[in-house]
């Protein structure tokens, strides 16, 4: 009876979260269509859609592309680069801190789709990046078409470093100072410091942050979608953007099921990670 | 402590300027919306306006046009943030106040449910969508919304309730007050700026989602201002750059604002602490 408050969260959970998540393997084993005879009775297919999977040559490289756009926009660019603007901006000018913490924060509360625009127009063959290298005398390339994961990656990172930054600064700032102190009366430099005093120091934030970011950036969607579609062709097709083609372009849905399916296996297991390090019951 | 040593005083300028390039490099793109949205001919590129003209917002500000979708995106973020408060406040009561077997496991699967990329069952929900009718259904849209901000709001709101003293429940307790009558009227006045963290929180996430409402609505008439804009940008074969810059500043606004009030008014290192550190 105590526990009847919790039965709202439960029905609303369980209709739309563990439903589709079910759902999705159901259909994954299934031929269902958005139209035709396939959408009216579907037919239980078993591991068709999953052998597709992996022998369609588009499904390899757009698990390649994910691999790549979050290794290169989360783990190394928004987790070094926040790190580094952390360090930064503990022992920067109260203005600069103020003005540029404002700059960077900006990127991030923006809505994702407004951000999105912000970076096409950025990347545009006609854009602004292209007008600052023309003023230094280089043409630069058509970088949505040419370089299109390097455009989504710098993108992604312009927009989420902010976020890697804001952890890493209330990190920093619990480190206690008199540990730092007690480094430098040992005679340690700067470097050596960071690296055997201040990262152990705040390595449980870095674990936390480096999960959390994964997963977001796993589930990008409409900053891809705005900035290429996908493309050209397939060159910036991650799992999100090949899901969301296969289901509602191609009509496939019980292989673009697949493909969620595959997204959520993935997302678990960074997911089982982050669990145990938060772990529940520590704070109780 | 700069006049200390000249070689300390040129790293810490060192420091400084590396700050103000890289977020130069940062509010470059955000320049250009700002400064397009007010060009007389505006384009891709990032230039001092040729001219200055409140016209693009004058174009953008018509009912189908821009009111019609941010009053969508209203209904649908504040629709979802109240079920979510309220749903969230209920479910952390007892998983707050209560030891019970059922604690552990329910918060290993809400912890598992804010990891889960919600990108990644967008697939299986249209198609469950539309077995049970609820395609193009802003009702079952908010409700759905809800539940995937929930997993998070139940564990900043079960953080936030935990840090308020439970002896002053007990005194109600013993004067004969129920569970449900301390919850309304000494835990949640108590845990007010908690609630208001969730509720923004939830409301900007709301907001600024777009997938969700692009793939569940399809009546133009009902869709929030991120659906709208998207077609705005996909519309015409030549985008009106200046329109759309002014469309989507409008469209930020709300967001911002709501970030400020967060940040300044009640603390961004404690609504972060709520949503990452647990």
């Amino acid at each position: 009876m105590r526990l009847l408050p919790v039965a709202p969260s439960i029905v609303l959970l369980a209709l739309f979260m563990v439903g589709p998540v079910v759902w999705a393997f159901y259909v994954s084993f299934t031929n269902t269509a958005l139209t035709g005879r396939a959408a009216r009775a579907p037919q239980w297919v078993g591991l068709d859609n999953y052998v597709d999977l992996f022998t369609d040559r588009a499904f390899p490289l757009s698990l390649l592309l994910t691999f790549v756009f979050v290794l290169g926009s989360a783990v190394i660019g928004q987790n070094l680069i926040g790190l580094g603007l952390a360090i930064l901006m503990t022992r920067a000018n109260r203005v600069v801190r103020a003005v540029v913490g404002t700059a960077l924060v900006a990127a991030w509360v923006l809505p994702e789709i407004v951000a999105a625009f912000a970076a096409y127009a950025y990347f545009a063959d006609d854009g602004t990046l292209n007008q600052l290298l023309a003023a230094i005398g280089i043409a630069g390339p058509n970088w949505l078409f040419d370089f299109p994961m390097l455009a989504v990656i710098l993108a992604n990172v312009w927009r989420g470093t902010a976020f890697s930054m804001l952890v890493y600064e209330a990190a920093l700032n619990d480190v206690p100072p008199e540990i730092t102190e007690a480094a430098i009366v040992d005679g340690a430099g700067g470097a050596k410091r960071l690296w055997w005093v201040t990262l152990p120091m705040i390595r449980s934030s870095i674990a936390t942050n480096l999960m959390l970011i994964t997963l977001q950036t796993l589930a990008v969607f409409t900053l891809i979608w705005v900035m290429t579609k996908g493309g050209p062709g397939m060159a910036s097709s991650t799992l999100p953007v090949f899901a969301y083609q296969e289901a509602f372009k191609f009509q496939q849905i019980g292989y673009g099921s697949a493909i969620a399916v595959v997204m959520i296996v993935v997302g678990a297991i960074f997911s089982v990670g982050y669990i145990r390090m938060l772990r529940p019951e520590r704070d109780t | 402590m700069n006049l200390a040593s000249p070689r300390r005083a040129a790293a810490s300028l060192a420091r400084n300027l590396a700050l103000v390039l890289i977020g130069l490099c940062f509010v470059v793109p955000l320049a250009w919306l700002v400064l397009a949205s007010i060009d007389t001919s505006p384009s891709q590129r990032t230039e001092v306006p040729e001219g200055f003209t409140l016209a693009n917002y004058q174009a953008v500000l018509t009912f189908d046009g821009t009111l019609l979708p941010l009053w969508n995106s209203t209904l649908l973020s504040t629709g979802t943030a109240i079920v979510t408060v309220l749903v969230a406040v209920l479910a952390a009561y007892p998983l707050s106040r209560y030891q019970s077997r059922f604690n552990k496991p329910y918060l290993y699967a809400i912890l598992f449910g804010t990891c889960l990329p919600i990108t990644a069952i967008m697939v299986p929900v249209y198609s469950l969508f539309v077995r049970l009718g609820y395609l193009d259904n802003l009702a079952a849209v908010t409700f759905f919304m809800a539940a995937t901000s929930l997993p998070m709001a139940i564990w900043m709101m079960k953080n936030f309730m935990d840090s308020v003293p439970v002896s002053l429940e007990e005194a109600a307790w013993v004067d004969g007050a129920s569970a449900m009558g301390t919850l309304r009227r000494i835990v949640v006045p108590l845990m007010r700026p908690g609630i208001a963290v969730v509720f923004i929180f939830v409301f900007i996430q709301a907001w600024g989602n777009f997938f969700v409402p692009f793939i569940l609505l399809l009546s133009p008439a009902k869709q929030p201002a991120a659906v709208s804009i998207y077609s705005f940008f996909g519309q015409y074969g030549t985008v009106a750059y200046g329109e759309l810059a002014a469309f989507s500043l409008l469209y930020s606004l709300p967001v911002i604002a709501l970030y400020v009030l967060v940040s300044r008014g009640i603390g961004g290192s404690f609504a972060l602490q709520g949503a990452v550190k647990g």
